[in-house]
């Protein structure tokens, strides 16, 4: 197949960046980041610098990968990460146009690469459930019934790859917060930090510069692990009940 | 080098570090026999851990809260991101919460046997103990393990065992174990007792007087080369089957932390010894740049077969059951589909080498759903496996409930790694070294689920007692200022090297074309005949890299390239290394299969006579011939038997 790439690069953070057009032919097999694998290739063989993306696992699963394709992150194709977008998918003979995640809170290193620390910073607010080595009680002890730990799980699916905040018109995390929340609130042993949980990472996220949540949808849209929008409901909930917790008039 | 004599033998091994006693006491003796280090003096011992995987980030996350101050880096953008997230399958724990019959004692005995008694007895007992409060840990944590309607945890069973003692999170078992570490972890960093560098390569270690002290790190952002001094060197560094260029690893898995302490004085254990596994999905043209492995669990249900008939290639459909090969089910009727993954993967490549693969190039057997989806219906199937079906369908542009799926044998793991004794400790003081990234615990084949629970057995319970023993025992004093300066000048000599070459054949293509060579010559089948051809080749591809790569860019800046020159390098060197361990040890073990040593009915056929020992290398320079120390291994409980399936 014969495409035309027309790729973002940028030096650096204080690079303007702009818009490269690059000629691929490619297997209908290869996978979108093996593309330009093979684009690589070919711009260091020339002695030209190629192109810095992010990815590792190449199996949809460590959310490293991240670029916006033809202005969706991760690409056309529902419930799929970048690395597992495949070539078939694609018209032959197009353009595609190739960028990186845009939000304030990811600022741009280098071409397709961007910081994601902020979600990091997230979790490290709050986003765990205290649970010292060695001091765990025996794992039969404490029961889940099977429809919690299956809404747990789906939560806990989020790979914290940030395309839910590159799609969001106000770059907001509450989707991937949201989930960390919905995820560890459900459980039993995440019971006791449930309101304290949910109210430090809000503030983390924050002040961090991501954007208010205004119910778009764009992020569950671009999730490539469909993680729901009813998780956003369950945190403003928690939050909600939380203040009460913590009004002592209340 | 010359072929005919290409490496010494040096002084014999012994691993004194394990208790003598009875196998079930020798872990609670060395518990109660390690010295404390005093809470007060903890956050003056610095630990410096070097990976964020399963290993890393429960050793960090532990010794975090015990009170240490914990450096630790990783070259992803965080720590969430590190190769275990992929693990697919589950983690073994002795639990016997189905009352199959299954025991801490099984546990160990499985492992023994599964790894072709070419692992030591103690280190194997005390992992299969600690396996049950893995499982507690984890639950504690929150890790959303697959549960009945009774509200209690679920378990299967996985290839090479006949009991139940698989805890799972559906097919994403690595990530969510990984998750809950990594949670546990980022507790830390915010309680400020571990600081993170992530973006960060580790690329030598700062050595006083022959004793690890610290690591010189580039960050891969600014290009900025840095170093960091600490009473104690953790490695969880992961594995390196990339060696192999195709396998199922991340992309950026490596071994350049391994190789680079191999060259101070640490051994390489097993080198030889990587794990192919049966269940991956097969290449499909040039542009490949890994192969994506399909869960074993996959095998519970799923009958592999191909056609009865070299050449038939009539779509799977057409083909009727009494001209269908169930191989596994013929050969091994007692384990079936079920086998290890050694013997699973061998005969997967011999019906392929008989002209009956099916899919491109004849690389691939299939994996047949149909039988399941009548006996269990589709809802179940589905149930089951949804998920890894998708991600088939994805690569393949198959549909996997309508058509069986191909499968093919990959690499997979590396049993080998940095040579440890029973404190995890390697043969440079203060460098500890854990999960894949070091040798022990699986000898010549790793039985699946089993690597999870070494790096979380390792990382979360091991680890941060033996570190606090040797912290307890040494007082480590300053690191003089000319140990940081040679170790910097070492990295930066390198960089420039790599920058400097400028010549006219990319990073990738030496990458390539050492994995094929690895893959031919040193991969799942080996001959005697074709490792010495490879002890050859590799070397003048080394050669040829040095003299011919071109590394674009810059250093002081991300680029991409030159970290994988770097990788690549490393690669060179160790490869060499994994080709004369292959060639010394001339009997079949594991995964690994000397064509010389098999039965008459094509068994791998062992050695025990010859070959009951760990084989640890010890680095003799560049274009030296490196120096084996055998450390015998000695089976009290686990006598050795023939591995029969049957
Ligand atoms: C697809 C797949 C499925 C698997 N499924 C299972 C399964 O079901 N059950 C099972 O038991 N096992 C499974 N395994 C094996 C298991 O996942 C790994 O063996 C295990 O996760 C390794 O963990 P680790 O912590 O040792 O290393 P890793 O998770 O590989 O972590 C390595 C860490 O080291 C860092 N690092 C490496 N080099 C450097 C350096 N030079 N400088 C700085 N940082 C560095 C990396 O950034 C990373 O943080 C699977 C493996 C694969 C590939
Ligand atoms: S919620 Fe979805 S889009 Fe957002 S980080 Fe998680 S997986 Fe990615
Ligand atoms: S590279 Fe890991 S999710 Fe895409």
């Amino acid at each position: 197949m014969k495409f035309t790439l027309r790729i973002w690069r940028q030096r650096g953070p204080r690079d303007r960046g702009r818009l490269v057009d690059y000629p691929i032919e490619i297997s209908p097999d290869a996978s979108f980041l093996e593309m330009l694998d093979v684009l690589n290739e070919r711009l260091a063989g020339a002695g030209d610098e190629p192109i810095a993306f992010d990815h590792d696992c190449r199996e949809g699963i460590c959310g490293m990968c991240s670029l916006v394709i033809d202005g969706t992150p991760h690409g056309p194709e529902q419930a799929t990460t970048t690395c597992q977008l495949h070539m078939r998918k694609f018209a032959d003979g197009r353009t595609i146009t190739v960028e990186p995640w845009r939000a304030k809170a990811f600022p741009v290193v280098k071409d397709l690469v961007v910081d994601r620390s902020a979600f990091d910073r997230i979790i490290r607010a709050g986003g765990y459930i205290t649970a010292p080595t060695g001091t765990a009680p025996e794992a039969h002890s404490i029961p889940v019934p099977k429809p919690d730990a299956d809404l747990a799980f789906q939560a806990a699916e989020c790979i914290g790859c940030g395309a839910c905040v590159a799609a969001c018109p106000n770059g907001s995390a509450m989707l991937f917060t949201a989930a960390k929340a919905t995820h560890l609130g459900l459980l039993p042993q995440g019971a006791p930090e449930r309101y304290s949980r949910a109210v430090g990472m809000i503030a983390a996220h924050d002040e961090l510069g991501f954007g208010g949540c205004t119910n778009t949808g764009e992020c569950t849209a671009a999730c490539p692990k469909e993680i729901p929008q009813d998780v956003i409901g369950r945190l403003n909930k928690d939050l909600l009940r939380a203040a009460r917790h913590h009004d002592p008039g209340a | 080098m010359t072929v005919h004599n290409p490496y010494l033998v040096g002084a014999p091994l012994a691993d004194t570090k394990a208790p003598a006693g009875p196998i079930e006491n020798r872990w609670t003796t060395r518990k109660f026999e390690a010295r404390l280090v005093n809470p007060a003096n903890k956050r003056k011992k610095t630990i410096i851990v070097v990976g964020t995987g399963l290993a890393g980030g429960s050793a960090a996350a532990t010794l975090g809260e015990q009170g240490y101050r914990v450096i630790q880096f990783c070259f992803q953008d965080s720590p969430r991101r590190a190769h275990s997230i992929a693990a697919q399958g589950g983690i073994n724990a002795a639990k016997n919460y189905r009352n199959d019959g299954d025991s801490v004692y099984r546990l160990f005995y499985d492992t023994v046997k599964g790894g072709d008694y070419r692992a030591r007895e103690s280190n194997v007992h005390r992992l299969a103990e600690i396996s049950t409060q893995i499982i507690d840990q984890c639950v504690a944590q929150g890790v959303p393990f697959a549960r009945e309607y009774g509200g209690l945890l679920d378990n299967r069973s996985f290839g090479g065992t006949q009991v139940s003692r698989t805890f799972y999170a559906r097919g994403q078992t690595g990530q969510q174990l990984l998750l809950g570490a990594y949670q546990a972890l980022m507790r830390q960093v915010g309680a400020g007792t571990v600081e993170l560098h992530a973006r960060h390569e580790m690329l030598d270690l700062i050595m006083v007087d022959g004793v690890a002290r610290g690591v010189v790190v580039r960050d891969l952002v600014t290009g900025a080369i840095g170093s960091h001094t600490a009473d104690a060197v953790v490695l969880a560094t992961g594995g390196y089957a990339n060696v192999y260029f195709l396998s199922t690893n991340a992309m950026g898995s490596n071994v350049t932390a391994a190789w680079r302490a191999h060259r101070h004085g640490a051994y390489f254990g097993n080198p030889c010894f990587t794990q192919i596994h049966p269940t991956c999905i097969p290449p499909s043209g040039d542009h490949q740049s890994k192969l994506t492995l399909m869960s074993e669990s996959l095998r519970n249900d799923g009958r592999v077969w191909v056609p009865e008939r070299a050449g038939d290639d009539r779509p799977p459909g057409d083909i009727p059951e009494h001209e269908r090969d169930y191989f596994l089910e013929r050969r091994y009727p007692a384990f079936g589909n079920l086998v290890p993954r050694d013997i699973a993967s061998r005969a997967a490549k011999n019906v392929c080498d008989e002209g009956r693969g099916v899919g491109p190039g004849g690389l691939g057997v299939y994996l047949d759903f149909a039988e399941a989806m009548t006996r269990l219906g589709p809802d179940v199937v589905k149930a089951k496996y949804a998920n890894l079906f998708t991600m088939y369908e994805r690569i393949t542009g198959e549909n996997p409930y309508r058509v069986p799926m191909r499968i093919y044998p990959a690499v997979h793991y590396t049993m080998g790694g940095l040579w440890v004794d029973y404190d995890l400790q390697s043969t440079v003081p203060g460098l500890f070294v854990i999960g894949e990234a070091n040798f022990s615990d699986h000898g010549a084949n790793r039985l699946g689920a089993s690597a999870l629970m070494q790096g979380l057995a390792d990382g979360y319970f091991v680890l941060p007692t033996t570190i606090g023993d040797y912290l307890a025992r040494t007082s480590a004093g300053e690191v003089p200022a000319t140990a940081i300066e040679e170790a910097e000048n070492r990295v930066t000599a390198t960089i420039d090297r790599l920058l400097s070459i400028r010549g006219d054949r990319t990073v990738d293509s030496f990458h390539r074309r050492l994995g094929h060579l690895m893959w031919e010559y040193c991969g799942m089948e080996r001959t005697a005949e074709g490792l010495r051809k490879a002890a050859e080749l590799v070397p003048a591809l080394r050669a040829e890299f040095w003299s011919r790569v071109d590394v674009p860019g810059s250093g002081t800046d991300l680029n991409q390239s030159l970290e994988r020159a770097g990788r690549v390098a490393d690669f060179l060197e160790l490869a060499e290394l994994m080709v004369i361990d292959a060639l010394h040890r001339a009997e079949s073990a594991g995964g690994h299969f000397r064509a010389e040593s098999q039965t008459a009915d094509g068994e791998a056929e062992r050695d025990d006579e010859n070959f009951a020992y760990v084989a640890a290398w010890e680095w003799n320079g560049p274009d030296r011939p490196p120096i084996l120390h055998p450390e015998a291994l000695e089976f009290e409980y686990a006598h050795p038997s023939t591995r029969s399936y049957k």
